[in-house]
């Protein structure tokens, strides 16, 4: 189990940055798309999600390191192991 | 340390709690129930669904900024402790739910209108943030350990009672009002705002009246707390994956799953099936009411069987049956599924009624409505407007009736003539004795239709088992996970800890369902295929709930931590 644990790890890490890649085309070609009336709306919408999703997607990048590196292998069984 | 509390004080304990996180649940979920009216009230009037999409945009802004309230009250809640960190946010979110109710629409103040709603929403969501962390870690706290899940559901139970609440409130006054009167400009949609500073003033009286968590009381009189818990929450490794890990592995596919079952479906079965305003709420009213109860059910459960199942398997029924669930939805509300009653008798046709666009008019919006009755008992109404537009201006405000000829819609060779009643323009007295004749110069391409359903009763009660299924999921993953991020985090930073990845998972992945879900299905619009697939705003929380399961079933431990005192 700790090993699958670790190789998926790596698809999180390869996960993370595709998700973010993915909303950055979609949001390039629906503000370019968008008629003028409806442009600043569109572009409102577009910038709160990369914004939100950005740094979500790092925390993803950064849970996928971790698991890569085995951090998740025996997950701490009282506050003491989290100190 | 050991917990001796009596039963009476944890009932006082979970009361008081739970009281004040329903009203902040009802003043944050009814900004949600207005939107459509909202949107019509601070945005101009032309924007049609772009005015809708802001709106939800704003109204998931509330949800952004939960993870910023998380932090900010979070960290005081470890440092000066529960009780005072979550009275305090009861006042703001309180005041700015009634501020909302103040500010006048676009039509007389412009853009200043939405700008100061986004900004109240915005305490509103950092509010919230800071509260239900706290009545969550109040609660646990004060909780056995051996019956943690079972206390900490019923704080659960108040997100869903809080909706209805919200539900009723809104379904009283327009029933009571009247659709006019209720979404004018200050009409009655504004009450439910109002409202809320009394059930606040309530629950700051109850609030007052408790004591602070044993736990940190304990922890204050050893010197023990935190001085800097967002430092240790999310600086040190060791508690930071575990932030990580509750919100990739549990919350934000519990997020999502609670979002569609709550408010996709509603929005779904209200815009797509267009089932009527009121009866698409009732249906709502009952299926929350016949879930609640199974908060409380799984959070028993939690306790006997581990928390990590029940929550993994909520989310898997939610992946497999959402679409098959929607699909349901669209035929059972579709009139091509259903047998017309022939005789005229049961096909209503209104009397054509014009508006104006001013005292002085150069436009006619003519409005007829058409109910179809069906065999099964459904009655389905459509209110057409068709805009005319005149040739020469109308300058007598006191004109009664119109009068005006246009083609025949079967035989183009031939002309109707066509009288019209108008409704007075606010300010005016009509003369129903005077008649103006004008001539037409056009009338628009595309009429718009709004369709409004009542469904029959078997149609009516298949919806309210189906949202009641949803809600159910719902209950699953939401009644445990209390308990589970409780139990995750030491007590000198659980405040700050747990809330974190809670309302990132909640306010952001779940709150952006509506809005997302809606955006998607815009994107599948085509010329080919005007409405798009009504289906596809279900792949984000579909997509977003599989890869929470896969990480939850892999990573999380179903083992209950019986000590949470450390």
């Amino acid at each position: 189990m700790n090993t699958i644990k670790k190789i998926l790890g790596l698809v999180w890490i390869f996960l993370a940055p595709a998700i973010i890649w993915f909303l950055a085309s979609q949001a390039i070609q629906k503000i370019t798309a968008a008629t003028s009336l409806t442009k600043s709306n569109v572009t409102l919408q577009w910038v709160i999600i990369l914004t939100i999703f950005t740094p979500i997607c790092v925390g993803f990048f950064i849970f996928g390191y971790y698991a890569f590196k085995g951090e998740y292998a025996h997950l701490p069984a009282s506050s003491k192991d989290l100190e | 340390m050991s917990l001796d509390i009596k039963p009476s004080k944890i009932s006082l304990v979970i009361g008081a709690s739970s009281v004040g996180t329903l009203i902040e649940w009802y003043d944050f979920y009814i900004f949600g129930m207005l939107a459509t009216i909202i949107s019509k009230q601070f945005f101009p009037s032309d924007a049609g669904t772009s005015a809708l999409l802001s709106t939800l945009a704003i109204f998931a802004a509330g949800f952004i900024v939960r993870p910023f309230g998380a932090l900010v009250f979070g960290r005081l809640g470890d440092i000066i402790g529960r009780k005072y960190t979550f009275l305090l946010t009861l006042v703001l979110m309180g005041g700015s739910t009634f501020a909302i109710g103040l500010v006048p629409g676009f039509a007389t103040i412009g853009w200043a209108a939405p700008i100061l709603v986004l900004i109240l929403r915005l305490v509103q969501g950092l509010a919230l943030g800071g509260e239900y962390g706290g009545a969550a870690t109040y609660v646990a706290e004060h909780a056995p350990a051996n019956r943690r899940g079972f206390w900490t559901s019923w704080i659960q139970t108040t997100a869903t009672l809080g909706l209805f609440l919200a539900l009723g409130v809104i379904i009283l006054i327009r029933s009571n009002q009247g659709v006019e009167a209720f979404s004018a400009e200050w009409g009655g949609w504004r009450y439910p705002f109002w409202m809320s500073i009394v059930l606040v003033g309530v629950s700051i009286v109850i609030r007052m009246k408790m004591s602070e968590s044993p736990m940190f009381t304990k922890l204050k009189s050893e010197g023990k707390t935190s001085t800097n818990p967002l430092k240790e929450s999310f600086g040190h490794k060791a508690n930071f994956k575990m932030v990580l890990l509750a919100l990739f592995g549990a919350v934000m596919g519990q997020g999502v799953i609670w979002y569609t079952g709550q408010f996709y479906a509603q929005s779904f079965i209200e815009t797509v099936c267009k089932v009527e305003f009121i009866q698409s709420r009732n249906l709502m009213l009952w299926a929350i009411l016949f879930a609640t109860p199974f908060f409380v059910v799984f959070g028993y459960l939690s306790d006997r069987i581990g928390r990590k199942w029940i929550m993994m398997f909520g989310m898997l029924a939610g992946i497999l049956t959402y679409r098959p669930i929607y699909q349901y939805f669209l035929d059972a509300t579709n009139a091509k599924n259903r047998t017309e009653k022939i005789d005229l008798a049961h096909t209503v046709v209104s009397e054509k009624i014009a508006s104006v666009d001013s005292k002085m008019y150069t436009k006619l919006y003519v409005v007829q409505k058409f109910d179809t009755a069906y065999t099964d008992g459904a009655i389905f109404s459509y209110t057409k407007t068709d805009t005319i537009h005149l040739t020469d201006i109308v300058d007598d405000a006191s004109v009664g009736s119109i009068q005006y000829t246009q083609a025949n819609r079967v035989d183009a060779t031939k002309l109707d003539t066509i009288k019209v009643k108008l409704k007075p323009v606010k300010g005016t007295v009509l003369d129903a004795t005077k008649t103006a004749k004008v001539t037409i110069a056009s009338i628009s391409q595309k009429p718009n239709v709004l369709v409004e359903k009542i469904l029959d009763k078997a149609t009516y009660w298949n919806l309210i088992w189906l949202v009641f299924l949803q809600i159910l999921y719902v209950t699953m993953v939401y009644g445990p996970i209390a308990a589970f991020l409780v139990e995750l985090f030491p007590t000198k930073i659980r405040y700050t800890s747990m809330s974190l990845p809670y309302h990132i998972g909640n306010g952001v992945f779940g709150g952006l369902v509506p809005f997302l879900g809606t955006l998607i299905v815009e994107f599948t619009k085509t010329a080919d295929n005007p409405a798009g697939d009504p289906l596809a705003g279900l792949w984000y929380p579909i997509g977003v709930a599989s890869i929470c399961l896969f990480i939850g079933v892999i990573y999380l431990t179903n083992k209950v931590d019986k000590e949470v005192m450390d």
